[in-house]
């Protein structure tokens, strides 16, 4: 396993927060899990990986095979980057451990999205880090088709942990797909994940991470990103599958002036999936912009779902909607959005609202011939979908994808 | 049986929330007919064609339904829809994602195809809101012309419509007209047509575009008067409902 080369005082702040639970879900206990793995070999060809991985990886939306329409790839299994590759020019994808190695300014970048000490699963990152990637546009450049990025849990037990960071640099455009899922086995797992994003001057960087776990896996993601001056920054989140236990709260901050926001996420809780999922945007400078969309449905799981938008600077901007659907019986949606202005002239607005499928809708596509069932589902389709617009075209069809493969699971 | 009669209603009563709307009505539509239903707010019109549609919410509690000769009241609202029922309804509920264009090529079930789809929403000048959700932000014309848009796709062989008029502008009441027309394939000869409609009207501007053989007053939830169209259309203008009350005494 490749340790990353870090600045002093890190390490001491990690150790003070080793044991300090996180401010929401349910607290797991890091020694049950197995921290330790062997190195797996690298995969030149990713043709080559398992029928059963690739499958995997396919619900994700990343391609082993014939990427042509991927600028770059990168797959980590347990704790080892097993496939690495950069197609297009201006964009660089590697392992962190080499990319810190690589490049000494990227010490700056480290802890400082994300503190290190927030809680027990950024301390035991740093603690005993387990790779990650670095994902970067240089300065000016457009990357036009997606980087994919798979973070591939494979042996039982294990807690995989990785420190990612991704840097659009200024007036560059990236666009990320990673996809994060595990082997399909009835076995426990951890997946602890701290990303940190920098959006930089002019920048545009769009975030599509699909989820697709088991329902004994536990996965607490930390999230950071900073959106400098007329930076953007979209985040789409994507979870169909059934999952033990998850809970993740990114913050965005707009650190400069007309820097824009969107967090977009899809979350489909099944029976025995307890799912906690923010997002919160911190509008720091003059005319920033922030939208939260969430759709939530649960067939029988438990799903939190927050927002939070604070507006401290002149004329900023911020909505937040989420929206959820109960569609089995002992499903619980528990929606909270809050909204935080601390000067005049801010402008945040929010709208909320859970309940189930009104049947008036129901019975007018029924009028139109569907039957019961052809209309829920094409209601709940739509429902999804109106939560993850503007996508582009590549990842749009790649979203898509992933919610008509549950709605077979669904109905 | 007369196989003739498309819709033949006989001694119906309904009930809503526990409170009976219709009593005592009945009505035959033949194949090829196009009758319209006259009445002031809250007689009981709408009642009737949500009775007729199947909707859980209005309890048929004596009399019959019967479609093409069969007894459809223990049809779900979809099995009523695909034996060849559509209804236009006054005022449709917004589907929030789903979009007029996905609506309307399920309607047409195994005939879409996206130029068909374009051909149809051609007719209706509802091009620009195919990417529109159903029913999101439509102004009163609007949604009627998506609601009659719809039941072009579905061709139902008996066409319930809601007050297709109400809403709509002058400048659209005759692409409206034309679009019933259409739908109830009027441009075939009398002997022959298969396709009917019962269509509510509150003011009956829609006769002027629509020709009807019969209609109907409902007063109180009971039929009271039937007879020519315009006849009647007439009465009701120069004397009120009032006049139709006398009549029902």
């Amino acid at each position: 396993m490749r340790h990353v080369k870090k600045p002093d005082g890190f390490e001491e702040m990690a150790k003070a927060a080793a044991n300090k639970p996180a401010a929401f879900g349910e607290d797991i206990d890091l020694n049950q899990f197995v921290h330790a793995s062997e190195e797996l070999p690298y995969e030149q060809e990713l043709a080559l990986l398992p029928e059963e991985t690739k499958r995997q990886m396919l619900q994700v939306g990343v391609v082993p095979e014939g990427g042509d329409q991927r600028a770059g790839t990168f797959i980590q299994m347990d704790h080892s980057v097993v496939h690495s590759l950069v197609k297009q020019e201006g964009v660089e994808v590697m392992g962190i451990g080499q990319a810190v190695e690589k490049y000494d300014w990227l010490a700056d970048y480290l802890w400082k999205a994300v503190a290190v000490d927030t809680d027990k699963y950024t301390a035991v990152v740093e603690l005993g880090q387990s790779n990650g990637y670095f994902i970067r546009a240089l300065p000016g450049s457009k990357v036009v088709y997606p980087v994919q990025a798979c973070l591939y849990l494979s042996k039982a037990r294990l807690a995989q942990k990785v420190h990612n960071i991704v840097i659009a640099e200024e007036d560059s455009e990236l666009h990320i797909i990673t996809g994060c899922t595990s082997a399909p086995r009835g076995e426990p797992g951890l997946h602890i994940g701290v990303s940190e994003f920098y959006v930089k001057r002019g920048a545009r960087l769009t975030f599509t991470m699909i989820h697709n776990w088991t329902p004994e896996i536990a996965v607490r993601p930390r999230t950071g990103i900073i959106v400098e001056g007329d930076g953007v920054f979209i985040s789409n989140y994507v979870i169909l599958k059934p999952v033990h236990s998850l809970q993740m709260y990114p913050v965005a901050r707009c650190t400069g002036e007309n820097a824009i926001v969107r967090f977009h996420s899809i979350l489909i809780a099944t029976p025995g999936s307890s799912m906690d999922v923010g997002s919160k945007v911190l509008l720091e400078a003059r005319g920033a912009r922030g939208e939260i969309v969430s759709r939530a449905i649960t067939t029988g799981g438990t799903i939190t779902a927050r927002g939070y938008i604070e507006g401290s600077a002149p004329d900023v901007k911020g909505h937040l909607e989420c929206r959820g659907l109960i569609l089995g019986g002992s499903g619980v949606i528990y929606a909270i959005p809050e909204l935080k202005g601390t000067i005049p002239g801010v402008d945040l607005s929010h709208e909320a609202a859970v309940g189930k499928i009104a049947e008036e809708e129901i019975e007018y596509l029924m009028i139109r011939g569907l039957t019961r069932d052809e209309a829920i589902a094409a209601i709940v389709r739509g429902f999804l979908k109106a939560g993850i617009e503007g996508l582009p075209a590549e990842l749009n069809a790649e979203v898509q994808r992933a919610i008509e493969a549950s709605e077979k699971t669904l109905f | 049986m007369d196989t003739e009669n498309l819709l033949e209603i006989k001694e119906l009563a309904v009930e809503v929330g526990g409170k009976e709307i219709l009593h005592h009505v009945s009505l035959t539509v033949k194949a090829g007919e196009t009758h319209v239903l006259f009445g002031p707010n809250g007689s009981g019109k709408t009642t009737l064609f949500m009775a007729i549609m199947g909707l859980p919410k209005y309890r048929v509690t004596r009399g019959s339904i019967l479609f093409k000769g069969r007894d459809i009241l223990g049809l779900s609202i979809d099995e009523r829809a695909r034996l060849g029922i559509g209804l236009a309804l006054q005022k449709p509920p917004v589907v929030r994602g789903v979009k007029i264009k996905d609506i309307v090529a399920t309607c047409m079930k195994g005939r879409a195809s996206e130029e068909a789809v374009m051909r149809l929403a051609e007719k209706a000048n509802m091009v620009e809101f195919l990417d529109r959700e159903v029913n999101y932000g439509l102004s009163g014309g609007e949604t009627k012309r998506s609601e009659l848009l719809q039941l072009l796709a579905q061709e139902p062989e008996l066409a319930l419509l809601d007050e297709p008029e109400s809403g709509v502008d002058l400048v659209n009441m005759a692409l409206i007209g034309d679009l019933i027309n259409e739908l109830l394939h009027k441009e075939h000869p009398i002997r022959g047509r298969k396709h009917s409609g019962l269509i509510i009207t509150h003011t009956g501007h829609i006769l002027e575009y629509v020709r009807a053989r019969t209609g109907y007053v409902l007063l109180d939830g009971r039929i009271v008067c039937e007879g020519d169209p315009l006849e009647i259309l007439e009465t009701i203008k120069r004397k009120g409902y009032e006049e139709c009350r006398k009549c029902a005494m």
